[in-house]
């Protein structure tokens, strides 16, 4: 499998805090990875490197094997990441359908093509029924599912999704693990994960690869993982797994 | 005009269609002092467009566009006293001084992440230097202002706007379809699309490949164009210009009121806004003068009760409301 993100020994500081300390590791085409750990392990900070909006302080990113670490975020997003916050932000004033329009034309010149383009991927999220709502009207889980299909649109190589399980009930979560899965297999976009719902982990991730304060402490299959001593005494044994 | 078609369903494009030919049709049977209403109506159609692209869909706030009507002016009138070059050439030079000005805002203003209301405090500052500079130019006048002579024997010659209030009419009702039609445009193409989500979150625009400055620099280089137009417009109708009223922020003010009521970053919002507030404005110059009130800012204090109750009822904007409540413009399929 060739390497389609490469993330080499990056830190990032805030003044005296080290956010992220020396992390590396390798996504491949196709795969799903999850980064895990508890709050503040530097997660979105990471995530937040790749997708162009902080500069590491050390290391570097590479992105289809050119370097993309201190690039703008518009210019990462046109390289082919599309990425999700933590803390959604839809264009409130919009309709459903012309946040997600905003995203296909980033590739579409022509009007109709990229409104296509949307209804399609409102389809596949189950959003197609909420096309002409306005998104400041949608309940957290439509919200969620809406970032999810801005970034799509945008025909990414990867997505960087942050916590996109985060405040779904179980149902949702697993349908919402059955849409990634799906995307995944049919249309073969990569996607790295932030995660604190373990059975969405379990279920989608192909590797993993744990923080703790800014730090990794394990990486590797999903199962063997969640075995690690390391892991279960700094986050698995703190939290309710499943 | 299939854009401008496109904002409307059936009901909407027939009150559209009948609007238009009225308009057309107006001088024929209205008064001297009408048709000069419509004139300054048709103007703040057109120069209130300019500033809504900028602010309406890119939710950039200007309160200096002043600044591009004055300079547009003075450009085109200067030009024409000093050298008697027409204003169909003087607009060129005109725009693109202003949209200079446009430029060196919104790269001051963009680049280094000056936001909000420090941006509007950018665009009040950049008129204000610009009137003080404008009061010390001896070529266009300075504080005396600029005049652009009346000459018997230029009268009617229309392709130098030395046209009658006819001409002008119809050169104002011009430019406005042209703004609402350039609106419709622009409000359906991909830079539209990009200035509403830069307005509605740039952190999300960017994220989904936006280039947010070059977005905004687009929206205030036509914006600024677009008014500097205005500007010309604007000195051969009234034929004089004065730092201190043409780049006073009153001026600025008073052409961002149309679209704040008619509603921001639609289509119709600065016609419709234009359309109340002009002849609000005339009425309340005749009923304070009738009533023999002439204590200054009378008219103001007026105008702005006016304008606290329209937005009191409509703050979104009289169009939104106006359009869904005579069902002008349907759902889309
Ligand atoms: N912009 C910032 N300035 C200062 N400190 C920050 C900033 N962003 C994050 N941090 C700090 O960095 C650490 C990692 O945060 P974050 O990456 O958000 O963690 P996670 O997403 O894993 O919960 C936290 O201690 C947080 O307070
Ligand atoms: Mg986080």
């Amino acid at each position: 499998m060739t390497a389609l993100l490469v993330v080499e020994g990056v830190g990032k500081r805030f003044r005296g805090l080290t956010a992220v300390d020396r992390v590396s590791f390798t996504l491949a085409a196709g795969e799903i990875f999850a980064v895990i750990g508890p709050n503040g392990a530097g997660k979105t900070t990471l995530f937040n490197m790749i997708a162009g909006v902080l500069k590491p302080n050390d290391g570097a990113i590479s992105f289809c094997g050119e370097r993309i670490d201190g690039l703008t975020p518009d210019a990462v997003c046109r390289r082919g990441i599309g990425r999700t916050f933590q803390i959604v932000r839809p264009f409130p004033g919009l309709s459903v359908e012309d946040n997600v329009l905003i995203g296909a034309l980033l590739h579409r010149k022509d009007m109709a093509a990229a409104r296509r383009c949307a209804r399609d991927v409102l389809g596949r999220l189950d959003l197609y029924d909420k096309r002409g709502v306005q998104a400041a009207s949608l309940t957290l889980p439509d919200r969620k599912r809406l970032e999810l299909a801005r970034a799509l649109a945008t025909d990414p190589k990867l997505l960087l999704l942050d916590e996109v399980m985060a405040g779904l009930r179980p149902t949702e979560t697993d349908r919402m693990v059955e849409i990634l899965k799906t995307l995944n297999r049919e249309t073969g976009v990569s996607i790295l994960l932030i995660e604190h719902v373990m059975r969405a982990v379990m279920a989608l991730a192909g590797h993993m690869l744990v923080l703790h304060h800014g730090a990794p402490i394990a990486s590797g299959k999903p199962e063997e993982v969640v075995r690690d001593p390391a892991v279960i005494t700094s986050y698995l044994g703190q939290e309710t797994v499943i | 005009m299939k854009a401008l078609w496109g904002e409307m369903n059936g009901r909407g494009r027939v009150v559209l269609a009948v609007a238009v030919l009225l308009l057309l049709l107006a001088p024929t049977v209205a008064t001297r002092y009408l048709v000069s209403v419509l004139t300054l109506i048709f103007y703040f159609v057109y120069v209130g467009q300019a500033w809504n692209l900028m602010m309406g869909y890119a939710g950039q706030l200007s309160l200096g566009h002043a600044l591009y009507v004055g300079v547009g002016g003075y450009v085109s009138a200067a030009l024409w006293v000093h050298f008697g070059i027409g204003p169909w050439l003087g607009v060129f030079p005109a725009v693109l001084l202003a949209a200079s000005f446009g430029a060196a805002i919104g790269w001051l203003g963009f680049r280094f992440g000056i936001e909000g209301v420090y941006f509007a405090l950018l665009t009040i500052a950049f008129a204000e230097f610009t009137r003080i500079g404008f009061d010390h130019i001896d070529v266009v006048g300075g504080a005396g202002g600029l005049f652009i002579p009346y000459e018997e024997a230029r009268l009617g010659e229309w392709w130098n706007l030395r046209g009658g209030q006819l001409f002008f009419y119809y050169l104002a009702f011009g430019l406005a379809a042209i703004a609402v039609l350039v609106t419709a445009l622009l409000a359906r193409s991909r830079l539209g699309y990009q200035w509403r989500a830069v307005r509605e979150d740039e952190a999300a625009a960017r994220a989904l490949g936006i280039d947010a400055f070059r977005a905004k620099m687009k929206a205030i280089l036509i914006s600024s164009a677009m008014t500097a137009v205005g500007g010309v417009f604007y000195a051969f109708y009234y034929n004089s210009l004065f730092p201190a009223q043409m780049f006073e922020m009153s001026r600025s003010i008073e052409l961002i009121l149309g679209p704040i009521v008619g509603g921001l970053g639609t289509v119709f919002g600065p016609v419709i806004g234009a359309f109340l507030l002009t002849p609000l404005g005339e009425i309340l110059i005749g009923v304070t003068e009738a009533l023999g009130i002439n204590a200054p800012g009378a008219k103001a204090v007026f105008f702005g009760l006016t304008l606290m109750v329209i937005i009191y009822l409509v703050p979104t904007g009289v169009w939104p409301w106006l359009s869904k409540t005579l069902g002008l413009t349907g759902r889309r399929s």
